[in-house]
């Protein structure tokens, strides 16, 4: 006869590199049920929002999260900037798709290693992180950050990248692209890894669409979403296509962050050859007053940024959407019927960022 | 498609609903939901997105009605709405997984209820 027993997963487990509490319930080693709590590490950073002026909160958006914090930057500005009449140069518009774009491989490099450090796979992780480390250096060289980049502002950027060190970006991807090829080919083919993701977690395209998954976790099931289709920054001039997997579960999770790799390598390369010359950013004109949502592709899907302005320096409401946030009602359903050895692996499948989440 | 192109409409509580029914037949996703406090009433924002198109219907409460759960409609709307309830005290009746105030553990209760402090000056609280 089965018997049902709760077993508290996290806030603290090996393989969570955040705090998240799981309350899994158990019929032998089937989950039947997964409940999560957060507020463990709530910051309250919304609030900090009336205490600070507009152009100060930036610093405080950035630092929501520790790996995206550029594109929260960015959003935040974006969205701040529609309610202050402000257009930002067309400069500066390629420099936040560059540094967005960077970001993007920073996060899927990182996530790839914690993901093989999860299988036990110690040489993966490494070299995973190895090429991380060159991605680093290149948004440390440009913004003087490696991972809190403080480039980024209301009306533009605060630095301009110069010519021959856009030159030596676009030689030096070269070296990301061949590096990335190695690595993805071990995630795309290795038995064991497919061994331990392939079939695990799945869910399906309704669901994914029903529950509003977002993210690589949305595009893993056959939901094509991408915000970076709307074309903010500098997108609407480059070209891509969104990448999109159709199996739902840990594998297809890691394919579709393994070939979106290659994919800012080319927003990258596109970036780098059409930037044009010009002012990297405007002054606003006004206080903002107003209501925006500004929407985004963060590495783990869809991002928004709603702000409310009454014409003061202070706004009276910042609201972060982040994507780990409405990836949860997805992560209780993957879970369900799992077993709880697979646990580890689906949760870190979603790329969770609990800090973001809780904000 | 841009995201220019964003409305917002006020509804009343009682028609929240059926306006979110239609939403979801039309195929509309969830995009998010939350709540501002301005002034002595709370505005609660619903968003939905579908090919990009973003529509945002809200809602204006004074925080003591009990506002009708769309968890029956969107299923993950739960996540939201045990948010606003831990972080603004915003009641929600019929919500399909119910935190009880658990999601968003905080040592003060509903802490965004009462924002009262709005300025370059030191934090009251500090």
């Amino acid at each position: 006869m089965p018997r049902r027993i709760v077993v508290p997963f996290g806030p603290q487990h090996p393989v969570l590199p955040e705090p998240i509490h799981l309350d899994l319930v158990l019929k032998d080693e089937h989950v039947e049920e997964a409940l999560p709590s957060i507020g463990y590490i709530h910051r309250g950073l919304e609030t900090l929002v009336t205490r600070r002026e507009y152009p100060e909160y930036v610093y405080i958006a950035e630092r929501t999260c520790g790996i995206c914090s550029f594109i929260h930057g960015m959003t935040y500005c974006q969205a701040v900037e529609k309610l202050v009449d402000c257009s930002v140069p067309e400069r500066a518009l390629f420099l936040r798709t560059i540094w967005s774009e960077y970001s993007r491989l920073h996060s899927h490099l990182l996530w790839l290693g914690l993901f093989a450090d999860a299988l036990g796979f110690e040489n993966l992780f490494m070299a995973s992180w190895r090429l991380r480390e060159s991605v680093l250096d290149v948004l440390e060289e440009t913004t003087g950050g490696r991972v809190i980049q403080g480039s980024c502002k209301v009306g533009g950027v605060r630095r301009d990248i110069p010519g021959e060190t856009l030159d030596r970006m676009r030689s030096g991807l070269d070296t990301i692209e061949r590096e990335a090829g190695e690595i993805a080919d071990v995630f795309l083919r290795d038995d064991s890894i497919i061994s331990r993701t392939r079939g695990i977690g799945v869910l399906s395209r309704e669901d994914a669409y029903a529950l509003g998954a977002v993210g690589p976790t949305a595009r893993a099931s056959g939901v094509g979403i991408d915000l970076r289709k709307t074309g903010y920054a500098a997108y609407g001039r480059l070209s891509f296509s969104p990448v999109v997997e159709t199996a739902g579960d840990c594998h297809a999770r890691c394919i579709v962050r393994v070939k979106e790799i290659f994919t800012s390598i080319d927003l990258i390369r596109q970036a780098i050859a059409k930037i044009p010359d010009g002012p990297v950013e405007e002054k606003p004109k006004k206080n903002p007053e107003g209501d925006y949502f500004a929407r985004s592709e963060q590495p783990r899907g869809e991002l928004v940024h709603y702000v409310k302005g009454d014409g003061s320096r202070h706004l009276v409401r910042s609201r972060i959407r982040t994507p780990t946030l409405t990836n949860l009602p997805s992560l209780v359903r993957m879970l369900k019927g799992c077993n709880l050895a697979d646990v580890p692996v689906i949760v870190l499948s979603i790329d969770p960022c609990i800090g973001c989440a809780e904000r | 498609m841009t995201q220019d192109d964003q409305q917002t409409t006020i509804i009343e509580p009682l028609h929240l609903l059926g306006k979110v029914e239609e939403f979801k037949k039309k195929g509309c996703r969830l995009v998010q939901m939350h709540c501002t406090k301005a002034g002595d009433t709370f505005e609660i924002n619903y968003s939905f997105d579908i090919n990009y198109e973003f529509s945002n219907i809200r809602i204006i409460t004074d925080g003591t009605t009990e506002i009708p759960s769309i968890s029956g409609i969107y299923w993950g709307a739960f996540i939201y709405e045990n948010e606003m309830h831990d972080l603004f005290g915003i009641r929600f009746a019929g919500m399909n997984i119910d935190f009880s105030g658990n999601l968003i553990r905080t040592a003060k209760k509903n802490p965004f209820a009462d924002p009262t402090f709005r300025g370059e000056k030191p934090c009251p609280d500090a």
